[in-house]
């Protein structure tokens, strides 16, 4: 288990390594820094001396070592729009992007497990058909088009939910400022959450659905019920555990896809998040917070997969198996 | 005697072996897949000929007139116009023609982005399967890494980058082969995961240790022998990848990473009609959407029986 664990951490480490690497390069490539520091009216000499003393003109690895030491203690540089450090800028969006990624990840937890478990046990009633028909559907349609459809019937037409922004938001120790403890802020988070979850419902109910189908084909589960075990029992504890594994792993990596998504759900809901923001550091070519952007999500990916990975390998142990051989 | 009486059993025509097919019967029990088939033949062939169906050509602006702008369709009250079946978007566009030339781009760029991920993940999944050892476990880890990173993220990331460094105008000339490159490259793991793990299943057997005793090459092992059995689950991917494809695109298209106003896809589309779903006029917005969710669900539903048909052994995960 130590193995994997190094083995795991080493890799995440190769990848935030690949991450800045990336980073960097689009900084040095992307926009001029004296451009956006002294403008235009000064010459071609004084420029040069400049560019010397910033460093711009010192070889590759050397700029790369001295931006990796600043990003290490958290200095990305400063944003040129809003004359803050990039860092700071982000992470004060940062509570706005996880409050939308924890409400659709509430909806989605609490409801594909009981409508994926019901499905797989009986198949052939009139809910579960229902369930499918309709979760094919919500596979097929995108997130966006989801939020302007939602936007359209519950705040122009029907008139009953907030179309765009947070609403009232309470702060929290920390500079944390939640939406969740006000009536205005959760009709606020009501339509971007749902349409958040919408394409990843349909994706584990089926998958719950299907994993579980197999899971009572299985030899255990008829053992258990030929020994007379109640059958919620063997549905909710046998079959579940065995389904969750699966399940697990793809919730990783779905993680990471919503946050993705949170950029196409906060362009319509204008909510003020990460991605949000992201899109409008690219059209404003607003390098250091573009990179900002790219390291901490970078981080959050890194971090939920390798977490995801070191769940897995805990709770099946195969997996070190596996892993020995290679 | 006649030599004729004693012919040879004729041989089964092509078509007629194809009939005889497990899929061929499934398929012609199956109504949804009937239907959904002839759906995505239907879209298929508006797409092909949308310059000649189309009333209108929406890239040629001597065409367009503002003042037919916002129109609705024929069904609605109030102003219509009786060119316009389906009304005209904000810049005067009929809605009919731009939606058959959208459709033709945002098919074309998914079934381009599909063949590229394709060719990419089956070398791959090939070579990675076949050859097995540092190749495969470096292959792999690779792709692990790439499906950690959702393709939107990338794909937002990269073309963002694309369009801030080469400007909007270049960029929007450069936008198909942007988006074809951009989704082919980032999703290929999920072919080379799929054909890697049927090239291990196949490996061992006999008809593959009998022709490497005849001495065939590797690739022709790879490419004439394996490559054919590891079909279905290849079948099944590509259908829904097709439509993750065309949802991709017209999310990137929405973001305005896509393809720009003036060359319509269904995304973009929907993009532009979204400012004025306040003001009244859904239709700009909500019957390009319309157009796109069939499309993706006919290719959803036409996956999910191929599934049950050929219930390959796909690859979790």
């Amino acid at each position: 288990m130590i193995a994997f664990t190094l083995r795991r951490l080493l890799q995440a480490v190769v990848v935030m390594f690949v991450i800045s690497l990336l980073s960097f390069s689009i900084q040095d490539n992307l926009g001029d820094p004296l451009r956006e520091l002294v403008g235009q009216s000064v010459s071609e000499v004084e420029r040069q001396t400049l560019r010397d003393e910033l460093g711009l003109n010192d070889p590759f690895l050397t700029q790369y070592l001295r931006f990796a030491g600043k990003a290490v203690q958290g200095d990305l540089g400063d944003s040129y729009f809003f004359k803050q450090p990039a860092l700071d800028v982000i992470l004060k969006k940062l509570p706005a992007t996880l409050e939308l990624v924890f409400g659709a990840t509430l909806i989605i937890v609490c409801l594909s497990a009981p409508l994926g478990v019901y499905s797989a046990i009986k198949p052939q009633s009139i809910f579960s058909k229902t369930v499918m028909g309709l979760s094919i559907i919500g596979i097929s349609i995108p997130v966006f088009l989801t939020a302007i459809l939602s936007i359209y019937l519950f705040a122009v037409e029907l008139n009953w939910l907030p179309s765009y922004g947070r609403g009232d938001t309470v702060a929290l120790w920390g500079g944390w400022e939640t939406g969740f403890l006000t009536r205005d802020g959760l009709l606020h988070l009501l339509l971007p959450c749902v349409s958040l979850a919408s394409i990843m419902l349909p994706l584990f109910i089926r998958l719950i659905r299907s994993e579980m189908m197999e899971v009572l084909e299985s030899e255990y589960i008829k053992f258990a019920r030929a020994k007379g075990l109640p059958l919620m029992r063997i549905y909710f504890l046998h079959a579940l555990k065995n389904t969750m594994l699966p399940v697990i792993t793809v919730g990783g990596v779905q993680i990471g896809t919503m946050v993705a998504y949170t950029i196409l759900t906060e362009t319509v809901f204008q909510w003020p998040g990460m991605g949000f923001l992201f899109l409008e550091a690219v059209n404003r070519v607003d390098t250091p917070l573009i990179v900002a952007y790219l390291i901490v999500v970078g981080l959050i990916f890194v971090i939920t997969n390798t977490l995801v990975d070191l769940i897995y390998g805990l709770v099946n142990p195969t997996v070190k198996l596996a892993e020995g051989k290679a | 005697m006649n030599i004729d009486v004693l012919a040879i059993p004729q041989q089964p025509t092509r078509w007629q072996r194809f009939t005889d097919t497990h899929l061929f019967h499934s398929f012609s029990r199956d109504k949804v897949a009937m239907v959904s088939f002839s759906v995505f033949v239907l879209y298929l062939l508006l797409a092909l000929f949308a310059p000649l169906l189309a009333p209108f050509n929406p890239y040629d602006p001597s065409m367009i007139d503002i003042m037919d702008s916002e129109i609705p369709p024929l069904w609605q009250e109030g102003d219509v116009d009786p060119r316009f079946w389906l009304g005209t978007d904000a810049q005067g566009r009929d809605m009919l023609s731009t939606i058959l030339y959208g459709t033709r781009t945002s098919l074309m760029i998914g079934l381009c982005a599909v063949a590229l991920q394709m060719f990419l993940g089956v070398v791959i999944g090939l070579s990675a399967g076949y050859f097995g050892g540092k190749i495969d476990s470096f292959l792999m880890r690779v792709a692990d890494i790439q499906l950690s990173f959702s393709t939107m993220m990338v794909a937002i990331v990269v073309l963002a980058l694309f369009q801030a460094s080469f400007g909007a105008a270049l960029y929007a000339d450069l936008a198909v082969i942007m988006l074809i490159l951009v989704i082919g490259i980032a999703e290929w793991p999920q072919y080379a995961r799929t054909v890697r793990a049927s090239v291990l299943a196949e490996k061992h057997k006999e008809y593959v240790d009998a022709a490497r005793v005849m001495g065939f090459r590797s690739s022709r092992i790879m490419w004439r022998h394996i490559l054919p059995n590891t079909l279905s689950p290849i079948l099944v991917i590509s259908t829904v990848q097709v439509a993750n494809a065309i949802i991709s695109e017209a999310s990137l298209s929405f973001l305005g990473l896509g393809m720009p106003v003036s060359q319509p896809s269904l995304g973009s589309l929907i993009s532009s009609g979204f400012e004025y779903i306040f003001s009244g006029s859904w239709w700009i917005t909500v019957i390009p959407g319309v157009v796109l969710v069939v499309l993706v669900l006919v290719m959803n539903l036409l996956g999910d029986w191929l599934r049950d048909v050929l219930n390959p052994k796909l690859y979790k995960g």
